[in-house]
């Protein structure tokens, strides 16, 4: 068989991405038709920019889910003859069922670099929003009382979170993610006859993990401790559901065997939401400060109402503008984090598909076979670039308010 | 003033403290000392002779007493193995007689090096060095790109320039160096891609390719060929977020007052741009660029790595690689101070320049 020309390669991924045109078509209808009602979201639809960067972030997304469609083999099959294989080269010895070329050329261990790049847009999308998250649940629980209370408790915790900062981030992950780490401490024996290591990151990951649980506690007890039946229902299933995904999550042992991370996965995830936290601290602290010399803040203060439900009811709707632009700009920052990790071999495994790792594997022989490092790297500039001008069309439109 | 600046001295120091005791408790892991004996011991050693090369040489005394000595506020203990004396002091060739009590940090004593064998302060001072000729050019090219940028962008705020130069500035920033190095190689300085193919065909250059993808000879000779991609590649990712901290600086100061005035007694915009605005302008992306220096270093170790230039951040991966405690804690001493003297610089910048701010 013939190799593909460079407009019949264009072609053939364009027709493996029609899950996700189709997706972004329905959404982008939809939303259009409905913008007026829907607030922020509606309004981001008004500038080109915004619209540019949702594109590029809903495409990324919609690739995740759709991935299993998308690829045309699997991230880790290998096939003989295929090594560095340029683009459009035909599948040797392909079966009947089989997708009958390597669209984006084969790496240097014959694998398809285009289904890698589809499944590396997987693990990026689940690991950095997630991470972004708990990142933002340790920054609000901690950085709006420091801003709002003061005091001697917030100048422990701005001492500590510029000691994070002052880490250069590279240092921090060499001395975080290390397989020695991850050895180092006693074997504890907890339920269900698992075992636990009080190593470094499992114990950052115990205390972090804590956080979404607290924040939602203290968000359901500051509003509605006056209403002990709704209240008792809400933290009552908080509780639940937070200790069966804390027991997965951070001691990966879970009692119903659904939950669990990987100690590998574990150890980047903590050390990103590590590294992330102290930035969202300062950056609430700081809105806490700004806001809590408003009018509506005084007026809550002359109600009687808790400091809690003023920091949580109060002052943090009345931040989420800027929280959500920096939301959407910290998922890009952690998605270069990730690559940088992958970049350093210090990600997942090497042979996983994520895009910082096959960068690292792809640049040995970069000048000679490009597209094994080339392809992942574009992957992952155009979605911190949609998420970055997503996040700046959020901003314009909440200026305009 | 001076009570501020000392005052921010004190915590810098407290905080110098503080991690480079975490540095230390993290090197020193259990884990990591097993490693060290076996690569400076023997590979095929028990369990127990790990154990007792580690007591022998004081490698399991509390880790407290550890950093002291490291730091050179204690004494570094004598330790007897079979019939050779060691202390952190004693190095090969040196009669024991010569080596002093304190052997820390503070007496100049990093310690030695087992990947490089050599002092660690030597290394480290070699490397630094190579990395600052990277640094400098970085800056030459980086800062006034981006204060260029930032201020026709904020000059006149939401023009059609303003809006394509915010986008180029979004874009570097999606840009980390690893992103851009691999595309400037491909672009640049791959023989069988990119332009230089096509440029070579059409004679305009000699050789093979415009510029090299490897920047390893620049540490005896920095040309324009070896050394324009790593520079590049580093600058770029820095541009963005300086051109758009300078675009909202100038943006603001464009619509003070005292530019009204200004224009409204005529002066012509090129002078209120120049003589009015700018000095105003840009105070807080002085800030922004000291702060960025630590930032750079993370770019500096990726784009050492990537382009093996064997400089500051070449050596962090190769000490964090190969487990050379030593030389893993003087680098990041080095980095640690980088970011803190920095950040003081910055602090006490930016009240010298801001007459608005006064400090008591």
């Amino acid at each position: 068989m013939e190799p593909l020309t460079s407009l019949q390669i264009v072609g053939y991924v364009f027709m493996q991405f029609i899950p996700v045109w189709v997706g972004m078509l329905v959404i982008f209808a939809l939303s259009i038709m409905t913008k007026n009602k829907t607030g922020l979201y509606g309004k981001l639809f008004d500038s080109p920019i915004g619209m540019v960067g949702f594109a590029l972030v809903l495409f990324w997304v919609l690739t995740a889910i759709f991935a299993d469609f998308i690829m045309t083999h699997a991230a880790l099959e290998t096939a003989s003859g295929m090594k560095n294989k340029l683009p459009g080269t035909p599948l040797r010895g392909a079966a009947e069922g089989d997708f009958q070329w390597y669209l984006f050329g084969g790496d240097n261990l014959a694998r398809d670099v285009f289904s890698r790049m589809v499944a590396g847009s997987r693990i990026v999308l689940i690991i950095a929003p997630a991470a972004t998250l708990f990142a933002f649940m340790v920054g609000i629980t901690l950085g709006l009382p420091a801003g709002y209370f003061g005091g001697r408790a917030d100048t422990i915790l701005s001492f500590l979170a510029n000691l994070v900062l002052a880490f250069p981030v590279i240092l921090l992950f060499y001395l975080l993610v290390t397989p020695e780490i991850r050895a180092a401490g006693a074997e504890i024996r907890i339920w269900g006859g698992n075992t636990w290591v009080t190593s470094i990151p499992n114990i950052l990951a115990a205390i972090l993990f804590l956080f979404p649980i607290l924040f939602l506690l203290i968000l359901f007890q500051s509003r509605f401790f006056t209403r002990p039946m709704l209240r008792n229902i809400l933290i009552a299933g908080t509780l639940l559901v937070g200790a069966w995904m804390y027991s997965g999550l951070a001691f990966n042992a879970d009692p119903l065997g659904l939950l669990g991370m990987d100690p590998n996965l574990l150890n980047i995830f903590v050390s990103v939401v590590f590294v992330n936290s102290p930035t969202v601290f300062r950056i609430v602290r700081g809105l806490a400060l700004d806001i809590q010399t408003r009018d509506y803040v005084a007026a809550a203060q002359t109600r009687g109402e808790g400091p809690w439900y003023i920091m949580l009811w109060e002052i943090l709707p009345n931040a989420r503008g800027p929280l959500i632009v920096d939301f959407c700009l910290r998922i890009g920052y952690t998605t270069i984090l990730l690559g940088t990790l992958g970049f350093f071999g210090l990600g997942l495994s090497p042979e996983s598909p994520d895009w910082g790792s096959t960068i690292n594997e792809g640049r040995k022989l970069l000048t000679l076979y490009p597209h094994p490092a080339l392809i992942p790297a574009l992957a992952l500039m155009s979605m911190v670039l949609g998420l970055n001008l997503l996040a700046d069309g959020l901003r314009e439109q909440s200026l305009k308010d | 003033m001076g009570r501020f600046i000392l005052r921010r001295t004190g915590v810098m120091l407290l905080t110098a403290l503080c991690l480079t005791f975490i540095v230390f408790f993290m090197t020193n892991l259990h884990p990591n000392l097993e490693k060290l004996a076996k690569t400076e011991g023997n590979m095929r050693m028990t369990d127990e002779q790990v154990e007792s090369w580690l007591v022998n040489r004081g490698y399991t005394q509390n880790v407290f007493v550890k950093y002291g000595q490291w730091l050179g506020v204690m004494p570094s203990p004598r330790f007897e193995v079979g019939d050779e004396v060691y202390t952190r002091c004693s190095r090969p060739g040196v009669p024991l007689e010569e080596t002093g009590r304190y052997c820390g940090v503070l007496q100049g004593n990093f310690g030695f090096s087992t990947v490089f064998k050599g002092e660690v302060s030597g290394i480290i001072a070699k490397r630094l060095s190579l990395t600052g000729w990277l640094m400098l050019f970085v800056l030459i090219v980086m800062v006034p790109m981006a204060l260029v940028i930032g201020i026709l962008a904020g000059m006149r705020e939401g023009s059609r320039t303003d809006r394509s130069l915010s986008t180029f500035a979004i874009a570097t920033t999606a840009t980390p160096e690893y992103v851009s190095g691999v595309i400037f190689v491909v672009l640049f300085a791959s023989s069988r891609t990119g332009l230089s193919p096509i440029l070579h065909e059409w004679g305009w250059i000699e050789k093979k390719t415009m510029f090299k993808g490897l920047a390893s000879t620049a540490a005896n000779d920095i040309t324009f060929a070896n050394f324009t991609l790593p520079v590049m590649a580093l600058a770029l990712y820095g541009v963005g977020y300086i051109a758009r901290m300078t675009r909202a600086s100038m943006a603001e100061v464009m619509t003070a007052q005292y530019i009204r005035t200004a224009r409204l007694k005529g002066v012509s915009f090129r002078n209120i741009v120049l003589k009015h605005a700018l000095r105003n302008a840009l105070i807080a992306p002085f800030t922004v660029i000291m702060l960025q220096i630590p930032w750079l270093l993370t770019g500096v170790v990726i784009v050492e790595t990537l382009f093996n230039y064997k400089g500051f951040g070449w050596t962090l991966v190769q000490a964090a690689g190969n487990n050379d405690i030593e030389l893993l804690l003087g680098v990041s001493v080095v980095a640690v101070l980088v970011v803190l003297v920095t950040q003081l610089i910055s602090d006490i910048g930016y009240v010298f320049l801001n007459p608005r701010i006064r400090v008591s």
